[in-house]
């Protein structure tokens, strides 16, 4: 079945009438001049960009189903104009095997909403012992390439150096948690004035900057390449634009709540803003945003962890760490480097799908929008304003940081393989 | 008027004035042959201790009943608290037995906080100490018996030199007690190991040192901070006796102080460790005057957050 | 009914009704020895005093005097808020098997004279208590009366009886508003 989707502007530039045909994209006409097609979408006003990419979701399957499910997940990243997932490995079993990840990757086929591409644990059961079965992953119907213990730091110099270069045999790549477990014992948020002042226990930026430099140097020395998750502070950011010139294979990911959300909020003590790495300050957020704008920071990831009500709904200390992030992910990006002017479209389409894919290693996504490639395809209006309700999102869980919150620009529709799974900012 | 008592923090000058005249007057009244008021009969109080800490708990529970109110405790031990009960069912329980006032101790920093403005519950939230933050009635007592040898029982402590001593990283007396005497103008200065010093510390309205002798030299009153063994183990200090040379009150320390200068200490105190015996039990010492003085405070505190009931306030109107 | 805002009493009439009152108690008291005037926070507390001053003038005796504060006896905490506290002082020798005469300025309700009933008897056993007040409004909501009035003045309930004293206000004088 063919599809016209009119009027649409490519990266937010002149707008054309894309027509997809056969989960491809067909032909690319001058807006106005495609013939019909079986199917018409309106969408003037509207930008398309290759579907979002994220390379580290939390689905909590198998294990924690009260918290989220593949099939609730995917539908939140849908939503979120996400095409494909990266489902971290800390489930209950681990993502340890190759058994596991192959049933997370065949659940994620089944619930259709985007492409769930399983994250192998780097060692067994997280437990940071001895290497789990990389290359069984590898060559599993799963194909995993990214390997984690996200939740937990590889922090052994050793496991970490052979885990580098083990996965070079596969082209893998390890995605690094960076945080340094002995100065982090039960931290609770960012070190510095305001942890003094609320007595929480204090997560320094040194936990995290101290491995980054450690394994970018390990990285160079056994020619793999690493992966940081989710870097938030403005020394992390330095370590890697220093990576960088110096030619070492690092890549590196910020959140979208690392972009926008300081530790003012701890004052709360509402469990909703704890996250690892926690918020840090207003200069760090000032870095993360300068280092994703110069392309020192790679991605934007989600780092989505949905947690059930009972784990947030306590005092902090009692908290679990983590917050959703699918369903706002790129409004946030919208509103912290579109409307600031620091990044075009067409370098978030780089940032949200291009680059994740690479990295990811996932060929079929975050393609150029040209006739012939996979219509993979994300709709957004960039004027449009929302305002967040928890109980309206599709995850199962609530533990969003931007309840209530006005967010800019909204994702109108989303396409995998020119399937629609979202039209008119509803599941299809 | 403020609705918790959550951090020493809230408390501006007038409000903190006023809950240590109230509790002047109250010791006044409790002075004589009056053992018990009937303020807040028919009142229920629940003294909810999530900590083990006997001598805060005694406190608050002979401040309520000596307010007539009905006091309920809930201990740690023995209770569904120690088998895990979420901080959050324990308040709901407490609203369905009609707790007008919950005094809380918790080992969670927030903990309170979380208590007041959570909305599982409607009750008056005093804190009792919570976590490594803030312990407000003990600055309070602290701050009371201060002005009663500082400044003759009245006004604030306006120039008053006072040094906090010891674990101030992990230590809630610490922090209420460094707000609460800023906001009485005293001059406070904290000393301690740089292990045992806060990040950001610097940011506090208060002066740093890490050199004892030169702190106390003409100062007007020394808090003592028990230092529990474990922090040796932790490696914040080399050892007891190291600790105990360096940041130890000992009578030749104490000599240091100005001539009416005092020491405090919120105990329990590790004798031999951060303070002598010799001092603990000397003529400086007013640490069982705290004790005494703790009940009034929590007294003046309860009377204050109970009579203000703001749903009520606009009734009353004229 | 008096009319919105009049001044009712000026200074002469409160010094006239602090010398009836005073002269009355002594009556009533046959010049006993142990009479302790109490006067209620806030302003019955000077016109104890003034009354204790009046009684030296006319049998040179004096007549011990305190202050009590009724604060924490009241009733209506859960209505009004917590207030501040005031001094409660009794003179030397306490209450005990003493005639006790509180002072107040304004009877109305009665509530404030139960609270200090209440205050009373956990100070001490006195022989006897009698009331006296500068000024009865009426509209009593409990079984209490004074011994001794200086004026009655009749209001309504929508009305405000302000009693100004020189030692707390700077004036002598009562004046019903409304």
């Amino acid at each position: 079945m063919s599809m016209v989707i009119r009027e649409v502007a490519p990266y937010g530039e002149e707008a054309v009438d894309m027509t997809i045909d056969d989960g491809r994209i067909a032909r690319i006409d001058p807006a106005g001049s495609a013939p019909a097609g079986e199917r018409e979408i309106d969408a003037s006003g509207l930008i398309v960009l290759p579907g979002l990419v994220d390379l580290h979701t939390h689905l909590r399957e198998p294990g924690r189903e009260d918290a989220e499910t593949i099939e609730s997940g995917t539908a939140a990243a849908a939503l979120g104009g996400f095409t494909a997932v990266h489902a971290m490995a800390n489930t209950q079993p681990v993502a340890d095997t190759a058994g596991v990840v192959e049933q997370v990757w065949r659940r994620g086929q089944e619930a259709g909403y985007c492409d769930v591409h399983p994250v192998g644990a780097v060692t067994v059961g997280l437990a940071g012992e001895r290497l789990a079965e990389l290359g069984a992953m590898a060559d599993s119907a799963a194909r995993v390439r990214v390997f984690s213990d996200d939740g937990i730091c590889v922090s052994d110099a050793v496991l970490m150096r052979r885990a580098l270069e083990y996965v070079k045999a596969f082209d893998g790549v390890i995605a690094q948690h960076a945080q340094e477990p002995r100065l982090t014992e039960g931290a609770q948020m960012n070190e510095g004035e305001l942890s003094g002042v609320l007595g929480l226990r204090g997560w320094p930026p040194v936990a995290e900057e101290a491995i980054i430099a450690r394994d970018v140097l390990l990285a160079e020395h056994v020619g793999s390449r690493v992966h940081i998750c989710h870097l938030s502070t403005r020394g992390s950011v330095d370590i890697i634009r220093w990576a960088k010139q110096r030619g070492i294979d690092v890549t590196a990911e910020v959140t979208p709540h690392h972009l926008i959300l300081t530790e003012e909020l701890a004052t709360t003590y509402d469990p909703r803003y704890k996250v690892n790495p926690p918020l840090r300050t207003a200069d760090d957020v000032a870095a993360v945003r300068e280092g994703l704008a110069d392309g020192t920071i790679d991605i934007v990831a989600t780092d989505h962890a949905p947690h059930a009500h009972e784990d947030k709904d306590c005092e902090w200390g009692a908290g679990a760490f983590g917050m959703l992030g699918l369903q706002t992910a790129l409004s946030v990006v919208i509103e912290t480097m579109v409307e600031t002017g620091r990044l075009s479209w067409r370098e978030v389409a780089d940032r949200m799908s291009t680059a994740p894919a690479i990295i990811g290693r996932v060929e079929s996504q975050g393609r150029p929008l040209e006739v012939g490639e996979p219509a993979n395809l994300v709709l957004v209006d960039p004027r449009a304003r929302w305002h967040v309700n928890a109980d309206a999102l599709a995850s199962r869980s609530r533990n969003t940081p931007f309840e209530g919150r006005e967010m800019s620009g909204r994702v109108v529709a989303t396409f995998l393989r020119g399937r629609p799974t979202v039209l008119e900012g509803r599941l299809a | 008027m403020i609705r918790h008592l959550l951090s020493a923090g809230d408390l501006d000058r007038d409000e903190a004035i006023a809950i240590l005249d109230t509790a002047g007057e109250l010791a006044r009244a409790t002075g004589r042959s009056v053992k018990k008021l009937p303020t807040l009969r028919g009142r229920t109080v629940v003294n909810l201790f999530y900590e083990d800490s006997t001598r805060t708990r005694i406190s608050f529970e002979a401040a309520a009943k000596r307010l007539s109110a009905d006091v309920i405790t809930f201990s740690a031990k023995g209770s569904s608290v120690s088998k895990g009960e979420s901080l959050k069912d324990t308040a709901l329980t407490l609203e369905a037995m009609g707790a007008d006032a919950v005094v809380v101790r918790h080992s969670a920093s927030g903990a309170a906080h979380r208590l007041a403005m959570s909305g599982w519950t409607d009750c008056v939230v005093v804190n009792a100490g919570d976590g490594t933050h803030e312990h407000p009635t003990q600055a309070l007592l602290d701050a009371y018996t201060l002005r009663h040898h500082l400044s003759d029982g009245a006004g604030d402590l306006q120039g008053r030199r006072v040094v906090i001593v010891g674990d101030i990283l992990h230590s809630r007396v610490a922090r209420s007690n460094v707000l609460l005497l800023e906001t009485l103008g005293a001059e406070v200065t904290v000393v301690g190991p740089p292990t045992l010093l806060p990040v950001g510390v610097e940011g506090w309205p208060c002066s740093v040192s890490y050199d004892l002798d030169n702190a106390l030299t003409g100062a007007d009153a020394v808090m003592m901070l028990r230092v529990q063994n474990e922090r040796m183990n932790a490696a914040y200090f080399p050892s007891a006796r190291e600790y105990s040379r360096r940041y130890g009150l000992d009578r030749h320390r104490a000599e240091l102080l100005a001539p009416d200068g005092i020491v405090l200490h919120p105990g329990p105190m590790n004798r031999g460790m951060e303070i002598t015996a010799e001092v603990a039990d000397g003529p400086r010492s007013v640490v069982v005057e705290q004790v005494t003085n703790g009940v009034h405070v929590r007294m003046a505190v309860l009377y204050r957050l109970m009579g203000a009931l703001p749903e009520l306030e606009s009734e009353a109107g004229s | 009914m008096v009319p919105a805002s009049a001044r009712v009493l000026d200074a002469a009439d409160i010094a006239r009704s602090v010398s009836r009152l005073s002269h009355e108690i002594l009556e009533r008291s046959h010049g006993s020895r142990d009479l302790v005037l109490l006067g209620i926070q806030t302003r019955g507390v000077p016109l104890a005093h003034r009354i204790a001053g009046r009684m030296a003038e006319i049998e040179s005796t004096t007549v011990p005097c305190g202050a009590l504060d009724i604060t924490m006896y009241r009733d209506d905490l859960r209505l009004r808020g917590a207030r501040p506290l005031d001094v409660t002082e009794l003179p030397e020798g306490g209450v005990d098997d003493r005639v006790v005469v509180l002072v107040d300025d304004v009877l109305y309700s009665g509530r404030t004279i139960r609270a200090a009933l209440d205050a009373i008897s956990d100070l001490g056993r006195p022989r006897a208590v009698q009331l006296a007040v500068l000024v009865d409004r009426g509209h009593r909501e409990l079984p209490i009366r004074a011994d001794y009035v200086g004026k009655n003045i009749p209001t309504s309930r929508e009305q405000a009886v302000r009693v100004r004293l020189a030692e707390v206000d700077g004036i002598d004088e009562v004046v019903v508003e409304g």
